[in-house]
């Protein structure tokens, strides 16, 4: 009773936040509603057992990506007004597209349920003597440990593209020099003069 | 009580919710890889509960992948951005020709 007041809860505001996502005037709003997606979407996952993602989801989609989308918005100088002309017609085609994979879905849902997939033999079946992170880490660390491997490889080069991407060397800082200000010795920088009486210093 | 179903509609709507944003917002790109960050969540959504409701874990293991992408994309994808605005002072995306280089 309390799992499905809990689905339905979830659900509905991960459909409704998803749709003021796509329709909100203003980015920031558009931002916060993607974040309360993502945190009702991991109440989804704990519903179904699957806490290791649930928490992944909140800490990289709303820790990392939501903060990302939120620092180049406000970032950013950008007339929004401008570029919402256009709403309307796209939107007439947008709706087209959407029905289509309605439809498509449809399709796919009923042959689906038309006969049984039976799976043989899983992959990596769920053990009930073992809590979910746990048996995640087993997977990921033994069985899955090269395509793991990978996706922090993919995450590396994620980090030095955005890096390489969005750096400049800016011409008017004055940056330190280390190497060149620990070499300089008193000799190079100062000058001791002998100073006549009633002449100006020559510099 | 709830079935996998109720999981597959919900991702579903959320899916075709996300490829509905990109292309009623067709100028704004924030919003567009915003839209894109939704259909992954929907996918993320589908093989949890494929996975939940078919007792196999790998669906999870690959929900974490399919998570790592999402971040890189959306990093990469900002970059991008940025330095598009900083060379023109906008971000309409209706003639990115420019990018050809």
């Amino acid at each position: 009773m309390i799992q499905a007041f809990a689905f339905y809860l979830f659900s509905a505001i991960v459909i409704l936040s998803g749709a003021l996502t796509i329709l909100s005037r203003n980015p920031v709003h558009s931002v916060l509603w993607l974040i309360l997606a993502f945190f009702n979407a991991a109440g989804l996952m704990v519903l179904v057992g699957a806490e290791f993602v649930a928490m992944l989801l909140v800490i990289v989609y709303v820790g990392a990506v939501a903060v990302l989308f939120l620092f180049v918005v406000m970032m950013l100088d950008i007339d929004f007004a401008e570029l919402r002309s256009g709403f309307v017609r796209y939107g007439l085609f947008g709706l087209l597209i959407a029905l289509v994979l309605v439809g498509e879905m449809i399709v796919a849902g009923g042959a689906w349920s038309a006969g049984s997939i039976e799976l043989a033999n899983r992959a990596a079946p769920v053990s009930a003597d073992l809590s979910n992170i746990e048996a995640m880490g087993a997977l990921i660390y033994t069985k899955y440990l090269y395509i793991f491997e990978a996706a922090g490889l993919v995450l590396l080069v994620a980090m030095i593209g955005a890096i390489v991407l969005t750096h400049r060397e800016r011409k008017d800082t004055r940056p330190q020099n280390i190497s060149d200000q620990v070499k300089r010795r008193p000799e190079d920088a100062v000058r001791n003069v002998n100073q006549p009486v009633g002449q100006g210093v020559e510099l | 009580m709830i079935g996998l179903q109720h999981y597959l509609v919900v991702s579903a709507i959320l899916f075709v919710m996300g490829v509905l944003g990109i292309f009623i917002n067709r100028k704004n790109i924030i919003i567009i890889l915003m839209a894109v960050e939704l259909i992954l969540l929907a996918v993320n959504i589908n093989l949890v509960a494929f996975s939940a409701y078919l007792g196999d874990l790998v669906g999870q293991v690959f929900a974490m992948f399919v998570l790592t992408v999402a971040a890189g994309e959306a990093a990469i994808g900002l970059a991008i951005l940025v330095i598009y605005f900083r060379g023109r002072g906008t971000i309409a995306v209706d003639d990115v020709n420019r990018m050809k280089g």
